[in-house]
């Protein structure tokens, strides 16, 4: 395999692996403040004993976030070398602001979070927790920022000719507010929440399908599910605002997307479906004119396909991006119709009493996580073969000076390293949810009074 | 060229990247320092109060790693694109050691068994020393310079030529610094036997530490021609080096006198004032070329823009009262012996 290939694989798969881990974070820590708040509101117990839970489960997953994110930060000048230099000075003041505004608040006061209880007053943990929470939102803002200049570069102007040439700041502010960035960094902080979300609903669920821990199960999960309800539906707003912004600034990605090649002609929107590559057809179900009506408000409105471009100016993998796109739709659908169901039944008082919705919660963990996944995918591949969208194409970005075999090396090194930070993520979450909140038979008083 | 307070911005960016890697290599010195110290720590309960001695502070000690990067990246993106990727393994060593060495921090007390703890407890020790060795050996590199071509193409060796006799010389100096550092932060944070054990390592460690220095300087002076031109020139400099000998000596007496937080004082300066030595040679090149002198990156040909420089700097006078803010409230929060209890790891 050649150089670029693998420098392409090695990126996908650390930045994926990583992707596991941040979106919790910002997930667990949303609900552990609200947690925690309550805890100081009313004084009750339960809401301290959720919090020390939820942390525990943070702490890991945070740890690992920032241990397979500094690799990411390293791995623009190992393998990406000429694109470092292109973009240094734009992508670089981003990565500065993020290290210093946000991962600066959010690494010192995780020391106080973790190790604090015993050392600072309640009300001074509580910000602490506030400030980590904050932090790793702050965090995804500088990145979505950095890779929506990518997507939809502004506010710069490009210097130098070949080899010397990259792209300078004109306007830092133009640049931070790129046409992209705020669509992207709402769509990805609700994702986010959506991966917390889920995560303590499906273990709460589980606690309430063994009939463990009911008192306070139910309490978490209400506040998970009103969480994940309101993300559920305004997630949708988010992801249409991102999509029309698509349609304006990367035509070539939103008909990928749909594989959409008509020059010009309306689109379809399809709820499922395949694109032969060969005959640039899709075979699917769909709303025929439906994305040019959810684009223009119209269903006969042409939209420019893929066939409207040069060969070399779009995806390659234009299935693939259509899949991506497709199940992450799908799986924001399902999670829209599964929260208002829930919530419905709360409302009429009944959300705990059929097995089966307790069941999908349970295993409904993984689902924003396959969706945090494909839309990543989707917008990265659909970017293609563009790195800095326009401008630098991803086959003349990689480090010239690094061989396929030292990649090679570096690859099977993070397949065995993160294999086993996977399978210790998983063997500790395990042991913490099983283990539970607090240990059933210890100091029964105390808690009988909530089940 | 824009200036501020006289100084045109690449310099100053120049002085910024090297105040965070001064901060990185004081605060993680003594983080990592502590890690190579740990087979040497012979009882399980030894061995946790060490990892808890650092372990509210160590996420955030790597936060200097992280901002640094970043600003190496931001300011010198020439420089940071053109070592990285000619210093492939052992960048991606470091990375991989670092992943590890958190896995052993946050895995390590979280079973009983004893084949499980002392897994974690060689690959923490392991992942440590290695560490702090190959910052030394790419710092070691960098001094000699890499065969930088014309518009910094780089057509060294890719895999082992980063093991030179000088580059493992300033490695084991790196290592030896870092655990001088590490052992009296420890001596700091433990009471009892445990204190007994380290002060005597701490001495083996200041020995390491002594020998390794001199025949490092020995060798910089003797074989890297012109690493003294500078100081001819700008004579005042010779402080720097007069400084860092004093600071040398200075610790072994602090160290006698049981006076342990001035210690870590001066072992951290002998850090900064080698840094600064380093830095004052090299500017205003940051990676010379052995081709020629003409293809080295340095400062000015490595910068970014203007415009960019000035946005960061203003980002930093922003952003550094708060993060010292932070670090303060912190140390200060975790000042004191280590008490293990239900949350330490």
């Amino acid at each position: 395999m050649d150089t670029e290939i693998l420098a392409r694989i090695q990126f996908a798969f650390t930045v994926a692996f990583h992707y596991i881990y941040p979106p919790l974070s910002i997930g667990i820590g949303l609900i552990m403040v609200i947690f925690e708040g309550l805890y100081l509101k009313t004084g009750k117990k339960e809401y301290e004993i959720l919090t020390r839970f939820w942390l525990k489960i943070f702490a890991i997953t945070f740890g690992i976030g920032v241990a397979t994110g500094i690799i990411m930060e390293f791995e623009f000048g190992t393998n990406w070398s000429v694109y470092s230099k292109y973009v240094g000075d734009i992508f670089g003041s981003a990565l500065a602001a993020e290290g210093l505004f946000a991962f600066g608040l959010e690494s010192t006061f995780l020391g106080i979070l973790i190790f604090g209880w015993n050392r600072v007053s309640p009300k001074v943990h509580f910000i602490s927790t506030i400030g980590v929470f904050l932090g790793s939102m702050f965090s995804a803002v500088w990145i979505v920022v950095a890779n929506s200049w990518q997507q939809t570069p502004a506010g710069y102007h490009i210097v130098g000719k070949g080899l010397e040439a990259r792209a300078e700041v004109t306007d830092f502010w133009a640049m931070v507010f790129n046409p992209s960035s705020v669509d992207r960094i709402i769509h990805v902080w609700q994702g986010a929440f959506l991966a917390g979300a889920f995560m303590i609903l499906s273990v709460h669920a589980y606690y309430l399908l063994k009939g463990r821990y009911v008192g306070i199960s139910k309490k978490a999960f209400k506040i998970a599910l009103s969480v994940a309800t309101i993300i559920s539906l305004t997630q949708l707003v988010s992801g249409h605002s991102s999509a029309d912004g698509v349609a304006v600034n990367q035509p070539a990605k939103l008909a990928a997307m749909e594989g959409h090649y008509e020059p010009s002609a309306a689109a379809d929107l399809y709820l499922f479906g395949w694109v032969d590559q060969a005959s640039k057809t899709v075979t699917g179900i769909g709303i025929p004119g439906g994305l040019s009506f959810l684009v223009h408000q119209d269903f006969n409105e042409p939209i420019k396909g893929l066939n409207a471009f040069p060969e070399d100016e779009i995806p390659t993998q234009v299935n693939t991006v259509f899949q991506f796109y497709h199940i992450m739709i799908s799986i924001g659908m399902f999670f829209i119709g599964l929260t208002l169901y829930a919530s419905y039944l709360w409302w009429r008082g009944k959300l705990f009493d059929k097995k089966w919705l307790l069941k999908i919660f349970a295993f409904s963990v993984l689902l924003p996580q396959i969706a945090n996944q494909a839309g990543w995918f989707a917008a990265e591949m659909g970017r293609q073969p563009w790195v800095v969208y326009g401008h630098l194409k991803t086959s003349q970005a990689f480090s010239q000076e690094v061989s396929a075999n030292q990649i090679l090396f570096s690859l099977i090194l993070f397949f065995v390293v993160y294999a086993i930070l996977f399978l210790l993520f998983l063997y500790s979450l395990n042991k913490k949810i099983k283990h539970g909140p607090y240990t059933e038979s210890e100091n029964p008083d105390e808690f009988l009074k909530y089940t | 060229m824009e200036t501020f307070l006289g100084i045109d911005y690449p310099t100053l960016w120049y002085l910024v990247v090297g105040l965070l890697f001064s901060g990185y290599a004081i605060l993680e010195g003594f983080d990592y320092g502590a890690g190579a110290w740990h087979l040497f720590l012979r009882k399980d309960i030894s061995r946790r109060i060490a990892i808890n001695a650092i372990g509210p502070l160590w996420d955030a000690n790597q936060v200097w790693l992280i901002i640094g990067g970043g600003a190496l990246f931001a300011g010198f993106p020439v420089m940071y694109a053109t070592m990285l990727s000619a210093m492939y393994i052992p960048f991606m060593l470091f990375l991989m050691l670092l992943v590890l060495r958190s896995a052993a921090i946050k895995f390590r007390s979280a079973e009983e068994m004893k084949w499980w703890r002392k897994t974690w407890d060689i690959i923490y020790f392991t992942s440590n020393t290695l560490i702090a060795f190959l910052l030394g050996v790419v710092l070691g590199n960098v001094l000699q310079g890499f065969e930088l071509h014309e518009n910094f193409v780089y057509k060294g060796g890719i895999f082992f030529s980063f093991l030179n006799p000088y580059s493992l010389m300033v490695g084991f100096t790196t290592l030896s610094i870092f655990m001088t550092q590490g052992a009296i932060f420890l001596l700091l944070k433990t009471e009892g036997k445990l204190h007994d054990r380290l002060s005597f390592l701490l001495k083996r460690g200041m020995v390491f530490f002594i020998v390794s220095f001199a025949v490092t300087s020995f060798y910089t002076l003797t074989y890297l021609h012109g690493v003294t031109d500078k100081f001819k020139e700008q004579p005042i400099f010779f402080a720097l080096p007069i400084l860092a000998f004093l600071a040398v000596a200075n610790v072994p007496r602090l160290v006698s006198k049981k006076k342990y937080f001035y210690a870590l004082v001066f072992s951290s300066l002998i850090m900064a004032f080698l840094l600064m030595l380093v830095a004052f040679q090299l500017y205003p090149v940051l990676l010379p070329s052995t081709i020629n002198p003409e293809y080295s990156v340095t400062i000015y040909n490595a910068a970014s823009s203007q415009k960019s420089l000035g946005i960061m700097l203003t980002i930093v006078l922003i952003g550094a009262p708060l993060l010292a803010f932070y670090f303060l409230f912190l140390y200060k929060t975790f000042n004191g012996k280590v008490e293990l209890d239900d949350t330490s790891y």
